[in-house]
């Protein structure tokens, strides 16, 4: 197979799971979801196969043709495409396992339904991650809000419905008013909306036909209209879609959706405007004009420590896991900001390895409510003992979101807090250095307690949650650690994404 | 007979509605009907494919033209009338069970020669190259429309009927002074005449009172904001079959009317750089749009809902009529034929819980997503294309509309119409919320689901909603066509 098939195929196979769920419904659940699982492992290995041609210096693309007279649905893969590809469709799998456990283990509804429009999503994240075109990114990721809805509002009742509505109205409001504004602008200046390495506001030709300051305004378009990054104050969203079931939260509130989201801006950032366009547009005069970004810069710094504050103050375990993900978020949107080669590879990496680690988290988090039918992080005191893999899991992924070594989180930190002082940020280094220790402070306690503290009225028993939820979770969780002895691996194949410029 | 084509599309309706209501059998009446719209609908399919090889002219009774009347077929008309007669023939099709459930039995074969006259006028406006001869065209549709509509089973439905006669009447009775005024001036009532003579005469001041009078006149029949009062208890009393193809093809009709004016008739030079019409009519259609989608999020029955949206959809169209570029052009065409997909869906989407809930008060759709879910969905993807979403038609004419508006440096034009298209996602979504997510209505919990004869029609205009957002060769590409030679035909009219 060429690596131009395996583009497609890898796209077709989800709307195939799509079609087959439908066809086999609630007639035999047990096929329905060997089909998924059978299908995400395929999925995976094509991925696999795919990323071997990219990670070799390969670009492999496809045309699907134009949807409009001058805009084409395009694919091609360059390597942070292809990683984040890797991440979703890897974890496809073991979230459907877990899932498997988790509504069956729930007695949960509509359970058709559920599995299409989760295929459905992976769906639109893989064509996310391959678009060649800013176009056929904003169709993906208009898609992904439309697809991923459903899957929110799942339970159908008050709070449901609430949670929908602010999760459609704030992601359709930013993308129409403010993203489908930045990339109509965009073209109307470059003439064209193809990713191309150094940016396409950076070629020669565009000279003179936007000024510096029209630039940053851009940017804002892109940074705000991208509402699935989350920076704040367009994150309301993501707490509000906590009410979807667990897996959703695992897979597409911490990894597939918010991913598209950040993985959108990294591209904006190199393909678009060109990280030696960010870094060298100065504003203002004097001695010291600022970079372009800067106020982007200090924004997702905020972001990083107001929502690490927020997150502490939760006692829901998934409302502050929600937290914690709009500040690990605004990681990555820095990074995109800083616009230093270090940066960019950090914030690519970032995808990766927070994925990895927060899908644990939300596996732990759901595998507690099935198997102990608890939410708040108050009445988990002690339950440790009942839960051991769990919590287990949950502080090993928990070393990775904080950063530290032996977690994959430590390498992407690392090269983030490279990029402030390369580019002289040491506010933002400082910022960084606290929202670590803020990270400590809110997800630490919550395995010590489990672990150290007598229960009270916690059964003291073995009563894990079903098999099913458990497995995925350990494997996960040995992942996120594992990521951490793959940290060079990952840095050279990010490599071309910030060496390609000029 | 292939050349016989021109003139067969409107003798063929025209001829078949009083032979109809002498049958009187309704059955019978119902299947010729049917048979008519499918016969004609073929036609336009095969004149549009003909296009290529260059448009039609076509003399009746053989007198040439500028001494007889001639019938044009270029890209333009040939595209509108492809989706009047492609809908009506649908909506036909989709008609016998709602028709028999809110039509009185008495009246079905008036009611169906009605709707063919109706449709004969539509497509008589679009084809004659002869003014004189689309005010009678525009008469004939707007007569029958107005029977039409006061066929509904309300009370109110003649009244609604009634207020948009007396306004209908005042619209082509202002239509008819410009069209007089004009032939006071030129001597001639054939277009391309009156095109090639008015250079001579342009400056007088009784040109101007005459594209004024027929400007304004069309927009009553188009229902621009504020002109637009007849329209929602029009629409919201006529039977529902009525309001799916009147609202999806009639306010069309009278804006292609209006771009043959602007672009065939006068130049775009005289009514956007003499006259202001373009700020105008981008001021109108924007606070149109606002006005209109806002008073769409407020009402309590989801007929009027639709109506009001229509009313702000037109603003739209005009917005890209008004930037007199082929971007803007292609982009007020391309909306047309979308508009009339998704609109021309959704009411009859409302039809199928018409049917079944026998109510369209928003309370009593209270959880009709359980009992209807099929119909209830179909509204969802017809409402998304009404906002705009990616892969449906909505996004294509809006993109449209967005890049040419900032090609212009229209900037707030761009931003006004962005931000106006989220209005669209609060009252469709409403409905949404309110067909899956509230207890179920005793109306709505023993319903059942539309009958597979009315859902298949709804879902073939529904699923072409999304067809046409994901392929848009034969909507934008031919919208693009029209654009193209419209402002040709009128650059060769400045150098004349």
């Amino acid at each position: 197979m060429t690596p131009e098939n395996l583009i497609w195929i890898a796209m077709l196979l989800p709307l195939v799971a799509i079609a087959l769920v439908f066809i086999i419904g609630e007639k035999s659940p047990n096929i329905r979801e060997s089909c998924t699982i059978g299908i995400a492992v395929t999925l995976f290995w094509v991925t696999t196969r795919l990323a071997g041609f990219v990670f070799s210096g390969g670009r492999p693309s496809f045309k699907m043709g134009e949807m409009l007279p001058g805009f084409e649905i395009a694919f091609t893969v360059e390597p942070l495409g292809m990683l984040f590809a890797l991440v979703a469709s890897g974890l496809w799998i073991l979230t459907t396992v877990y899932a498997i456990g988790y509504m069956r283990g729930h007695h949960e509804k509509n359970q058709t339904r559920f599995y299409a429009c989760f295929a459905s999503a992976i769906f639109a994240a893989l064509a996310a991650a391959f678009a060649a075109n800013l176009f056929t990114l904003f169709v993906a990721y208009e898609l992904m809000t439309i697809s991923t809805y459903p899957l929110v509002t799942h339970h159908g009742d008050e709070k449901a419905k609430k949670g929908g509505r602010i999760y459609l109205g704030i992601l359709l409001s930013t993308s129409v008013a403010f993203f489908m504004l930045a990339i109509a602008w965009t073209w109307t200046v470059a003439g064209t909306l193809d990713f191309t390495p150094g940016g396409i506001l950076a070629q020669p030709n565009i000279d003179g036909k936007i000024s510096d300051f029209q630039l940053s305004v851009l940017l804002g378009l892109f940074a705000f209209g991208i509402g699935k990054a989350a920076i704040m104050p367009f994150h309301r969203w993501l707490p509000a879609a906590m009410v979807a079931p667990t897996p959703v939260s695992a897979l597409l509130h911490a990894v597939a959706v918010v991913k598209v989201g950040v993985f959108s801006i990294l591209k904006v950032s190199i393909y678009i405007f060109g990280i030696d366009l960010i870094s060298e547009t100065r504003l203002g005069e004097g001695a010291n004009p600022i970079m372009m970004s800067d106020w982007l810069c200090y924004l997702a710094g905020a972001t990083i420590l107001l929502a690490s504050l927020v997150a502490m103050t939760k006692d829901n375990l998934k409302a502050r896991l929600a937290y914690s993900t709009i500040s690990q978020l605004a990681y990555i949107t820095l990074g995109a900001a800083l616009a230093t080669s270090d940066s960019v590879i950090g914030g690519g990496m970032h995808i990766a390895m927070h994925a990895v680690g927060k899908i644990t988290l939300f596996f732990c988090a759901g595998a507690i409510y099935v198997g102990a039918h608890k939410t708040n992080i108050s009445d988990m005191r002690g339950l440790g003992r009942a839960m051991p893999l769990t919590m287990g899991a949950f502080l090993l992924a928990t070393l990775s979101i904080i950063g530290l070594p032996p977690g994959g989180g430590a390498w992407s930190k690392w090269f983030l807090a490279l990029g402030t002082v390369q580019t002289g940020h040491f506010w933002l280094l400082a910022a960084l250095m606290i929202s670590s220790l803020l990270n400590i402070a809110y997800l630490i306690p919550i395995p010590i307690r489990a672990f150290m503290t007598p229960a009270g009225e916690a059964p003291m028993k073995f009563k894990e949650a079903p098999m099913m939820c458990v497995v995925p979770l350990c494997i996960t969780a040995v992942g996120s650690v594992a990521l951490f002895f793959f940290g060079n691996e990952i840095y050279d194949v990010l490599l071309p994404i910030a060496t390609s410029a000029r | 007979m292939i050349e016989q084509l021109p003139v067969l599309v409107i003798v063929i309706p025209l001829m078949a509605a009083p032979l109809f209501v002498l049958i009187g059998n309704r059955k019978l009446v119902l299947l010729l009907t049917q048979l008519v719209c499918w016969t004609v609908f073929g036609i336009t399919v095969s004149l549009l494919s003909r296009m290529q090889y260059g448009p039609i002219s076509y003399e009746l009774g053989g007198w040439p033209s500028p001494y007889g009347i001639v019938y044009n077929v270029d890209y333009l008309s040939a595209f509108v009338m492809l989706f009047v007669s492609g809908l009506g023939a649908i909506v036909i099709t989709y008609a016998p069970k709602s028709v028999e459930r809110e039509v009185h039995h008495s009246k079905h074969s008036l009611f169906y020669a009605s709707y063919l006259l109706c449709m004969t006028g539509l497509l008589g406006m679009c084809i004659t190259g002869d003014l004189f001869n689309v005010f009678v065209f525009l008469e004939i549709s707007s007569l029958s429309s107005y029977a039409l509509i006061s066929l509904g089973k309300t009370r109110r439905a003649p009244l609604a009927a009634l207020h948009y006669l007396i306004i209908g009447t005042v619209g082509a009775t202002f239509f008819l002074i410009g069209i007089g005024l004009l032939y006071q001036m030129t001597g001639t009532l054939n277009m391309a005449d009156i095109a090639s003579r008015l250079q001579a005469v342009e400056s007088s001041r009784t040109m101007l009172v005459a594209f004024a009078f027929m400007t304004v006149g069309l927009f009553i029949k188009m229902a621009v904001f504020p002109l637009h009062t007849w329209l929602p208890n029009a629409y919201t009393y006529a039977p529902s079959v009525v309001t799916c193809f009147i609202a999806a093809t009639a306010t069309k009709v009278s804006v292609y009317a209006f771009i043959r004016l602007i672009y065939v008739i006068f130049t775009p030079q005289f009514a956007f750089e003499r006259l202001p019409l373009d700020s105008a009519l981008m001021a109108f259609s924007l606070v149109g749009i606002f006005v209109a989608s806002a008073a769409a999020i407020y009402q309590t029955n989801i007929k009027r809902l639709l109506a009001y949206s229509s009313v702000a959809q037109i603003g739209y169209m005009l917005l890209g009529i008004s930037m007199s570029n082929v971007g803007g052009l292609t982009a007020g065409i391309t909306h047309m034929f979308n508009h009339a997909l998704i609109k021309g869906g959704l009411f009859m989407v409302v039809g199928c819980f018409a049917l079944r809930i026998g109510s369209l008060k928003l309370e009593d759709l209270r959880g009709a997503g359980k009992t209807m879910p099929l119909t209830s969905f179909a509204w969802v993807v017809g409402g998304l294309g009404l906002i705009g979403v990616p892969m449906t038609a909505g996004f294509v004419s809006k993109w449209l509309l967005l890049t040419s508006a900032l090609s212009l440096e229209l900037w707030p034009v761009a931003v006004l119409m962005l931000l106006s298209s989220l209005l669209a996602v609060v009252y469709i979504w409403r409905v949404v919320e309110i067909l899956y997510f509230s207890p179920a209505s005793h109306l709505a919990k023993t319903a059942k689901e539309a009958p597979m004869a009315m859902l298949i029609p709804t879902y073939i205009v529904i699923g072409s909603t999304i067809v046409f957002g994901c392929w848009t060769v034969y909507s934008a590409g031919i919208a693009h066509a029209a654009a193209e030679s419209l402002l040709g035909i009128s650059q060769m009219g400045g150098v004349q």
